[in-house]
């Protein structure tokens, strides 16, 4: 590609608007425009300057502005729509049943939403493709713009051509009183005063301040790219748990995700607020609200060499309580309380008693724990639990059947053997039903007596490796943020022609207000010529047409 | 020519280092979903647990034999319904050096005593209170079976309910040479 | 007298204050002088009015943060009366930075309307559920509040911008969603007057109504009913009966408040253009006819920068800190985290339009407007319609 020759002899590239060395305009628009375009100062654009392989047209394609903000526009919609109905990880149904969740809740719509996969829109490879892609239009941009901006911001020259000065937005141009060297020795001073960098080359002058706001945008960029990246990660095997599991109280069982660690529910804890409903609560028909949701915990270790199943010598972590708001953690781990289940059943009274007399020969506890087969009542009297089965779900074949392992409608076969009935009667109960007698008119019958309940506590375990990275991440986009939002690059040039004329202009890539402060101040001090400023006269020799700014290239930028 | 070319190259890097990136984040999360059982060839992870007699059954005890391990529970129908099964084979396999384990998931000593009562099954039956070896095999959905080479590698893994002959055939697979 | 009677009435200095130095603001510009920068006796005084309204305000924040012994933005009514606060303060900051009078008039009007809107919900003293007891919740919510308050002074900037800067003697899209924006304000003013008469009245009736799940439950209405709920049956009714019944998914007593709001806001907004016999546009626009247009740019740009650090901060990153202790990820795609990230592209996109496509002036003052709506809309649709794990919803 050929090199722009400015008429100062400079060699620029190709793509060039300013000349690099005295800021000639290069090309016939900025030739033509009042006032230039400063973004990235006049450099290059990589992007624009090649075009050719099919990897160029990709890498210029992400290179754009344009595309990138049609990314983000895209992103922000799609995002939008997957808020329209819960997503099916808020939906409360097993994975087979979601669609029929959706058709049934929300109807046709709902239907549609879950067949095009909008209710999972979030994992949906489109979304992530979606994001990558902004992930790549950030990298491309900023490489394209970012490098070529420093290398021109850091070589700058102190004298400029007077076409460059004069398409500045702020311009002044008029003799001074004062000889030349005295003029520019007061501006460096007053411009010195207020904390800008000065640099003098002959007869002219530049004064710079908050040039590193200018590299604000790149950081920020490398945050979020740092940032993604970290999610990202979290794919990667072993760099992120997430598990859940279900510890009744009273039970020690293996921590899912967690090897070698074992957990204790020592005690649920759920609190309410003792507070009279009102307002908003009674509109929503909730009575009490939740203070404290807690288990207690031990946390346990087996020993180095020991293998799964082995419990014998757990070795005592530490005790906690898990708290929302107050995860226990350990070793990289976080458990956290995340839900509970109040009142299962854990022990069962019965009293074994004479139907006529409703007399009672004794009472048996059950643990359904651990239930024993024959329970003496004394004085001749038993009970054997010939069939225990923790959620009845109807007989098949004769044989009572269970639906889960988890006692939600416990119900025993039971042999009831008393003096007077030595042989034994046989009695099916379950609870909140009449007992079944299968061999016939039974003399004695289990009466239901009582039951202790516990509470089940519903940990999330997770380890997320990638969380300090992601913090980081996140710093160093707010500093890219902060400085790049609230700092701002102001640079003003002055030169003295040998008839004494002064030349001066003005940059500043946003928040014009404070610069005008800057150089009301110094033009007093060094008895300057005044200033215009370009847009301002354009916008008043507009509002008699149209009453307004139109949009133009804007020069307050990266 | 020779910068061009460079840059060329560099930015052939940066793109294809960033389309493989979001390939794979792409393909990471399609397959998360999707919980494996313990890898097929890679080392059984060793365990110890007692069953109903109270005698203690390690896993590498057993190096040298094949072992088919099922882990089910009294509620799960197609654990009920092979086990008969298995116990018919266990008869025939057990001399040809395939040992039967059989996992129950957390259940509770009657239960398990009785379901084995009831179906007379002769292979040894250990219960994993702690869920410690069902976290360690990774098992979701029961029955699952594991099937340990005698050199300690899983085989083969088997979810969902299997006959007669299909048991044969993996007590074969991994029945010593 | 208590702590939270106190905290009450100060709330209402506030609110007055507020009303008083709109007017003055409005009197200020009358002698403005030409750039519309004012420092003249009324504007001078309409500052000051505004920071005693913010003071009050601020005392009424305190002394019900003592009382309840948390910030008090964890319901409706106090994370919205501290927005209408935050955005006073806003206003007061680039205030003192660009001396413009005319901002007052657009911000604190805004600002009344919010605060108006936020004493139509329940102003007990709720407690705190247990995810929402932590310092997060002090720090989170409020900068992510004071930043999207910095944000919205950019669209008070951006009105002013418009009804400056629209030519409304010719038919133009500009015009239609300029009167737009007006009659969505006086729609708030309709909610606002329709609320609080039948809440004055003490207006209630009941109904029996069958959920979405199928469980037969109570609601009580606050207006006059317009639409049923799901299979209802009445258990107290007055003054009218429900003339549409609506299905299980929509909340008809939330629709029949929006219904309401419609019909005496749109009443309003057509006895306006009746006595006013102009649009509501060109009711303002001799107002702000003397103010800089460029200087108004500028602000909206500055106060996009200032707030869009502070929104990231607040409503991004301090939310992700805090969902990765309370729920265990920091993020969850829940209605609220995805709508904050909404916002945060846009702005995103605002200022990217700004710097490299010469997005000013016009351009740059509707996406200020826009993005003001999707903050609204965060706040008011998604706590009320989206379905979510945030607090008052």
């Amino acid at each position: 590609m050929e090199k722009i020759i400015c008429a100062c002899g400079h060699s620029n590239p190709y793509g060039t608007k300013l000349c690099e060395k005295c800021g000639r305009p290069l090309t016939e628009e900025e030739k033509q425009n009042k006032v230039v375009d400063m973004r990235y100062d006049g450099t290059a654009i990589r992007s624009k300057t090649y075009n050719k392989s099919i990897i160029d047209k990709i890498w210029n394609f992400f290179s754009s502005v344009k595309v990138g903000i049609s990314l983000i526009i895209i992103t922000l919609i799609a995002a939008s729509i997957g808020t329209l109905l819960p997503q099916e990880f808020y939906v409360k149904a097993s994975d087979i049943e979601k669609g029929a969740y959706y058709a049934d809740v929300y109807g046709t719509f709902g239907k549609i939403y879950y067949t095009l996969g909008l209710s999972d829109l979030y994992s949906s490879w489109w979304f992530q493709i979606l994001v990558g892609m902004l992930a790549v239009s950030i990298i491309v941009a900023s490489l394209d713009r970012g490098i070529p901006l420093y290398k021109s911001l850091k070589n700058q020259r102190v004298k400029r051509h007077e076409s460059f000065m004069k398409r500045q937005r702020i311009v002044g141009e008029g003799q001074v009183t004062a000889n030349a060297e005295e003029t520019l020795d007061k501006v460096a001073k007053k411009m010195t005063e207020m904390r800008y960098s000065v640099r003098r080359d002959g007869s002219a002058l530049l004064a710079e301040k908050g040039r590193f706001s200018r590299y604000g945008p790149y950081i920020n960029h490398v945050g979020l790219i740092i940032f993604l990246g970290g999610v990202m990660l979290r794919l990667v095997p072993g760099f992120y748990v997430d598990e859940s599991i279900w510890v009744r109280e009273g039970e020690t069982r293996a921590i899912t995700g967690m090897d070698g660690y074992f957990i204790e529910n020592k005690d649920f804890v759920l609190e309410t607020h003792d507070n009279e409903a009102q307002g908003e609560q009674i509109k929503q028909g909730v009575n009490v609200v939740a203070k404290n949701f807690q288990t207690d915990i031990t946390l346990y270790k087996q020993p180095k060499d020991a293998i799964p199943g082995d419990t014998e010598n757990l070795e005592k972590v530490k005790d906690y309580s898990i708290r929302v708001n107050h995860p226990l953690k350990e070793d990289g781990f976080a458990l956290y309380q995340m839900d509970y289940r109040l009142n299962e059943l854990k022990k069962m009274k019965f009293d074994l008693i004479n139907k006529e007399s409703e007399k009672s020969l004794g009472t048996l506890e059950i643990d359904l724990t651990n239930p024993k087969k024959d329970y003496d009542l004394g004085n001749g009297s038993s009970v054997q639990i010939l069939v225990y089965t923790p959620d009845f779900d109807g007989f098949e074949n004769g044989e009572p059947q269970t639906k889960t392992s988890i006692p939600n409608n416990p119900a025993f076969l039971f042999k009831m053997t008393t003096p007077e009935t030595p042989e034994g009667e046989v009695s099916f109960v379950e609870i909140m039903q009449p007992p079944l007698e299968p061999l016939g008119e039974n003399q004695y019958r289990m009466k239901f007596a009582g039951a202790e309940m516990r509470d089940m506590s519903g940990i999330t375990v997770r380890k997320d490796t990638t969380i300090p990275l992601l913090f980081v991440g996140g710093v160093i986009f707010m500093i890219g943020v902060v400085i790049g939002s609230y700092w701002n690059h102001r640079r003003l040039w002055l030169q003295i022609e040998p008839d004494g004329r002064v030349l001066m202009a003005a940059h500043v890539n946003k928040n014009m207000f404070s610069m005008k402060k800057d150089l009301d101040a110094v033009s007093a001090f060094a008895a300057l010529p005044p200033y215009e400023d370009q847009l301002e006269k354009e916008e008043a020799g507009e509002e008699s047409t149209d009453g307004g700014i139109n949009e133009k290239e804007g020069d307050n930028t990266l | 020519m020779e910068k061009k070319k460079k840059r060329l190259v560099l930015r052939t890097v940066i793109l294809a280092v960033l389309a493989l990136a979001i390939g794979y984040t792409v393909y990471g999360t399609a397959t998360k979903e999707k919980v494996e059982l313990v890898a097929v060839g890679s080392e059984a992870p060793d365990f110890t647990l007692v069953d109903l007699n109270g005698e203690k059954h390690k896993l590498s005890d057993y190096k040298g034999q094949g072992v088919f391990l099922n882990f089910w529970g009294t509620w799960c129908k197609p654990c009920e319904k092979e086990m008969p099964a298995m116990d018919r084979q266990y008869q025939i396999f057990k001399d040809q050096g395939v040992q039967t384990l059989a996992v129950n998931i957390a259940q509770t000593d009657f239960e398990v005593q009785n379901f084995v009562d009831r179906y007379e099954l002769k292979f040894p039956v250990v219960i994993d209170k702690t869920k410690s070896v069902m976290t360690a095999y990774n098992v979701g959905q029961l029955p699952a079976t594991v099937l340990i080479d005698p050199e300690g590698k899983v085989a083969k893994i088997i979810t969902g309910e299997m006959t007669d002959a299909n048991i044969a055939s993996y007590m074969e697979l991994v029945k010593p040479k | 007298m208590s702590l939270i009677d106190i905290s009450g009435n100060l709330l209402f200095v506030a609110f007055i204050a507020y009303l008083v130095a709109t007017l003055l603001f409005g009197g200020s510009i009358k002698q403005a002088n030409a750039t519309g920068n004012n420092t003249g006796k009324w504007g001078q005084l309409a500052i000051v009015v505004t920071i005693i309204g913010f003071l009050s305000q601020l005392g009424y924040f305190i002394t019900r943060w003592i009382y309840t012994g948390h910030a008090p933005v964890s319901n409706m009514f106090e994370f919205t009366t501290a927005f209408g606060m935050f955005i006073v303060g806003a206003f007061i900051l680039i205030y003192f930075i660009y001396r413009l009078t005319a901002l007052g008039l657009v911000a604190l009007p805004v600002a009344l309307l919010i605060i108006a809107y936020a004493s139509m919900f329940p102003k007990e003293v709720s407690p705190l559920v247990p995810s929402l007891q932590s310092y997060w919740l002090t720090i989170h919510v409020i900068t992510a509040a004071l930043g999207q308050s910095i944000l919205a002074i950019s669209a008070v900037a951006g009105l002013i911008y418009l009804l400056k800067a629209v030519d409304l003697t010719k038919p133009s899209k500009q015009r239609f969603w300029l009167e737009a924006v007006m009659y969505c304000l006086v729609i708030v003013i309709g909610f606002v007057t329709v609320t609080s008469t039948f809440g004055a009245m003490d207006y209630e009736s009941s109904y029996n109504y069958v959920d979405k799940e199928g469980t037969t439950r109570k609601i009580i209405y606050n207006l006059p009913p317009i639409f049923g709920m799901n299979e209802y049956e009445v258990v107290e009714e007055h003054g009218m009966s429900p003339l549409v019944e609506m299905p299980a998914l929509i909340n008809a007593k939330k629709l029949t408040t929006v219904a309401w709001s419609l019909l005496v806001g749109s009443v309003l907004y057509l006895l306006i253009r009746l006595i006013a016999r102009r649009r509501i546009s060109a009711i303002f626009q001799p107002l702000v006819k003397r103010v800089n247009l460029q200087l108004l740019d500028e602000i909206g740009y500055r106060s996009v920068l200032i707030g869009f650090p502070v929104f990231s901060l607040g409503a991004l990153i301090f939310a992700m800190i805090w969902a990765q202790i309370a729920w265990s990820r920091f993020w969850g795609w829940d209605p609220k985290e995805v709508w904050a990230l909404i916002t945060w592209l846009f702005y995103a996109a605002f200022l990217h339009l700004r710097l490299s496509k010469g997005w000013e002036g016009q351009k740059s003052a509707w996406l200020a407007l826009i993005g003001f709506g999707i903050i609204l809309f965060n706040l008011i649709a998604v706590n009320l319609i989206l379905a979510g794990l945030h607090s008052y919803a």
